[in-house]
């Protein structure tokens, strides 16, 4: 009862959403741990380069290639740089190249998706075979062609996952705005003087916002592996900047020799933060969209 | 009647876990049904009619648990029973028929296919002869030529004729006990007749008896044996269908029976007896309504749609080439009529008459053909439908929904959904002065201030309706149009909103054009009534000449249709089975 009188106040709307998260969290354990591990991630973002104990590009060659120990918790690079302190300080790089490009993609995919849906036609069919003409690459090797032909910096590495991811967004986004095409809320809306483009942006795609934002929430995730990736493969970030996939790669030739710590910390930092997005993409689900739940 | 009741329900009492709690929908509910004995279970939403059938079959969902009391099927203890025993035990020995026929149908699977998998499953038929046994079944619904409806998708088959199949697929194994969860909500007068009087004569053959869960107490009273009525997961009442109708005991019962439309009963007459004067036409002040000049004037009006092939969406995406020359389907075939200031008229048919298409014409939602529409002694018609959505003269036609959970964004307050159209077409700016509007509008609308912060689902049903009323009288429109706004409320609230409706209409001098398919609703706000029928108008005249004296067949069969039990002089009514659908 006391529940039902917090929900008749004015400015609830936030309240009740914390409260139902909370529930949702403590209902399930995985979600609630998927978030712990996500705050980690914001923090190390955050807080990354300030609170490492060593310097990440500073190279130290009589302390190189030491296995972990007390000084060096992940052990030290083939130039003496310190692991811990590299893979901490790339999750800024990384998180960053992730939300950016997931941002890109909802703004580009989202509202083309929604128009598509909404208004049909010849919006639909543009949008419907842009989609297509991407899919109709294997996704990894387009990333790579427009890193390849734009110059590999930070910014096209997001605009190449944005690319990539562009078709997922389209759909979900088409699917969802097709169903509440004739709903009634948006005949209402028309009788209320409401043009077509603001019902697009005001009163349709606020509904779809809880699947837009689960969607961000998995693609997190792929966007990760994919700047990684692209890292990894020599037509991503540049070194000797700390980026997981540049970390792993230049590891991975020390591997032979018994030197694993090197590639497999930042591979471990690549697998958590994409376990994590994918949990967290679960448990968004549960909180934005009851109905859902499983 | 044999000794041994046929199902036997004592003390039941069935809870939810929530994350509130615990909350019981069904209290200590007693009931008993022999053999060939057909009970009707009415009562609103929330009442706990479903829940209690779901018990007796165990389909409660995962929160749900019978906490208390016994469900006895002949000598089986429901309760106690292994998930075995019920499998065998539902479908076999109880079947269920549900609100919606195509839902409850597979979708990609021909009709007669799912007859001979229910027959199979409980081994009712041998393979090499079960298709004949599945078109016999199919005759036996009353589906007009069996064989080739045997190959007929659900999509294909109209919502009566749907019902038919799901009634078929009920009674294909012979069962004992038949619960039928409002298994004529949704459809046409004359089908629901069509649909109830086949159930009834079908069981009755059988000796089955027959459970009819329902919202409509007339229904319910025309077709049962017993009826009982549920209310906040009580039995309040069990009697007789005559002692029910003629003597009703408990205050609940009397103020359902008050709040069904009937003739001979006026609009204040539905609401609760302790509320009716309060409220009453004396606290109104009548707009002054100077001139009853037609403000509406529809005249040949044509609405023609292409006929699309199969697959709507998904092969107009994929279209290459030109599509095949579309056929032209007349959904609204040269009508003509007018509305004068202050007047409400009806606008009744059964679903695909070409009422709502003609009714969002009017509203200038879609195009029309041909034809034109002048309101005002403007012709709006003549404007594109996009371009009227931001044109003055918006404001001055308006239009309340069939359904206010729909029409609501589910992600708007009760509040920003009423400001909407006052945001967009009127004059008021600041956050203040349209608060100040919306708080005045929810006043005169009967929505308590305070609900105005939340979302529609955090509001019941009626209160949903308030807001949507609200939202179309916001801008002081001259016409309004009612497309069923009470069809998806219960009827104790769909007599509250229609008297708010009456007393509007009477203090802001708007007219009403009313869309609905229920005649008794019509008659109690409407002066003049248009009976439609595919695409045309086959009646107009004022509300009593045409519901008491009506001319055309049509006209006539539509209210003969209408549930009503009338049992001092028995129903002079031979069966007369209508060409459903």
């Amino acid at each position: 009862m006391t529940d039902l009188a917090a929900a008749s106040r004015p400015s609830s709307g936030l309240a009740a959403l914390l409260r139902h998260s909370r529930y949702v969290i403590a209902e399930n354990r995985v979600t609630g741990f998927a978030f712990g591990l996500f705050l980690l991630i914001v923090l190390a973002a955050v807080f990354g380069p300030y609170i490492v104990p060593h310097d990440p590009l500073a190279s130290d060659t009589a302390a190189a290639l030491k296995p972990p120990s007390m000084k060096h918790w992940f052990g030290t690079d083939q130039i003496g740089r310190d692991v811990f302190s590299r893979v901490v300080v790339a999750t800024r790089l990384d998180f960053f190249i992730a939300v950016a490009s997931v941002a890109l993609v909802f703004l580009m995919g989202g509202l083309a998706g929604v128009a598509a849906g909404f208004f049909g036609g010849w919006t639909d069919r543009i949008v419907g075979r842009i989609a297509d003409t991407i899919m109709a690459f294997p996704l990894f090797v387009l990333a790579m062609g427009i890193v390849a032909a734009l110059g590999n910096t930070v910014q096209n590495i997001i605009l190449a996952t944005a690319i990539v991811n562009f078709p997922l967004y389209a759909r979900v986004a088409r699917a969802e705005a097709n169903v509440r095409r004739e709903a009634g809320f948006v005949q209402a809306a028309r009788l209320s003087g409401n043009g077509e483009f603001r019902i697009v942006l005001a009163q349709v795609l606020p509904n779809i916002m809880p699947i837009m934002i689960v969607q961000m929430s998995l693609t997190m995730g792929y966007a990760i592996l994919n700047a990684a990736g692209l890292s990894f493969i020599g037509l991503g970030v540049r070194p000797p900047t700390a980026e997981w996939g540049i970390m792993v790669a230049e590891g991975a030739a020390f591997m032979v020799s018994g030197e694993w710590w090197i590639a497999f910390f930042p591979g471990l930092a690549l697998m958590i933060a994409v376990f994590c997005f994918n949990l967290l993409g679960d448990g968004l689900r549960d909180i934005v969209d009851p109905q859902r739940r499983t | 009647m044999t000794a041994i009741p046929l199902l036997d329900i004592r003390d039941l009492t069935v809870e939810f876990q929530t994350r509130r709690g615990v909350v019981t929908a069904v209290q200590h509910v007693n009931l008993t049904i022999a053999k060939g004995e057909t009970i009707g279970i009415v009562g609103e939403s929330g009442s706990g009619k479903s829940v209690t059938s779901y018990a007796v079959m165990r389909i409660l969902d995962r929160a749900g648990r019978i906490a208390e009391g016994a469900v006895m099927f002949t000598n089986i203890d429901v309760r106690q029973a292994s998930e075995d025993d019920m499998r065998e035990l539902r479908g076999r020995e109880i079947s269920m028929i549900f609100q919606n026929p195509r839902a409850a149908l597979n979708p990609i699977r021909k009709v007669g296919r799912q007859i001979e998998d229910v027959l199979l499953e409980h081994v009712k038929a041998a393979p090499s002869e079960v298709t004949e046994k599945a078109i016999e079944i199919l005759d036996q619904v009353r589906i007009a030529r069996p064989r080739e409806r045997y190959h007929a998708y659900p999509f294909e088959l109209s919502g009566g004729m749907c019902q038919r199949v799901v009634i078929a697929l009920a009674l294909a194994c012979r069962p004992q006990l038949l619960i039928a969860d409002e298994p004529t909500t949704g459809l046409d007068v004359t089908t629901q007749k069509t649909v109830m009087e086949l159930i009834v004569e079908l069981t009755r053959a059988r000796g089955m008896s027959t459970i009819l869960i329902t919202h409509d107490l007339g229904l319910a009273a025309t077709y049962c044996d017993k009826v009982v009525v549920m209310e906040k997961g009580y039995v309040v009442e069990t009697a007789t269908a005559r002692n029910i109708f003629t003597a009703p005991a408990h205050h609940y019962t009397r103020k359902l029976m008050r709040a069904t439309p009937r003739p001979g009963a006026s609009l204040r007459d539905l609401l609760p007896e302790e509320e009716a004067p309060a409220s009453s036409a004396a606290t109104v002040t009548k707009f002054p309504v100077a001139d009853r000049k037609p403000l509406l004037v529809v005249e040949k009006l044509l609405k023609e749609y292409p006929r699309k092939g199969v697959g709507g969406m998904m092969s107009k995406f994929m279209r290459r080439g030109p599509a095949p020359e579309p056929k032209v389907f007349r959904a609204v075939d040269g009508i003509s009529f007018a509305v004068n200031r202050g007047e409400s008229v009806g606008l009744v048919g059964e679903s695909g008459c070409g009422k709502s298409t003609t009714s969002t014409m009017v509203m200038r939602l879609i195009d029309k053909t041909d034809g034109t529409i002048m309101f005002d002694g403007e012709d709006i018609g003549e404007i594109p439908a996009k371009q009227f959505a931001k044109l003055p003269m918006r404001r001055r036609i308006q239009m309340v929904f069939q359904d206010p959970t729909d029409s609501l964004n589910p992600r708007f307050t009760a509040a920003r959904a009423i400001a909407d159209p006052i945001l967009r077409l009127s004059d008021i700016r600041g956050s203040d002065a349209i608060r100040a509007r919306c708080e005045e509008l929810a006043l005169q609308v009967g929505l308590p201030v305070e609900l105005l912060d939340r979302f529609p689902h955090q509001l019941s049903g009626g209160q949903k309706a308030r807001v949507g009323i609200a939202r179309a009288i916001a801008l002081k429109p001259d016409l309004i149009i009612l497309d069923e706004p009470t069809a998806a409320l219960d009827v104790s609230v769909q007599a509250v909103v229609l008297n708010l409706l009456q007393d509007l209409k009477e203090s802001l001098g708007m007219s009403y054009l009313f869309v609905s398919h229920d005649l008794n609703v019509v008659r109690l706000l409407c002066d003049r009534v248009i009976v439609m029928k595919a695409g045309k108008i086959v009646e107009e005249g004022p509300t009593e000449r045409v519901l008491f004296a009506p001319e055309a067949q049509y006209t006539r069969d539509l209210l003969a249709a209408i549930p009503h039990p009338t049992f001092e002089p028995e129903q002079a009514d031979p069966a007369r089975v209508a060409a459903g659908s």
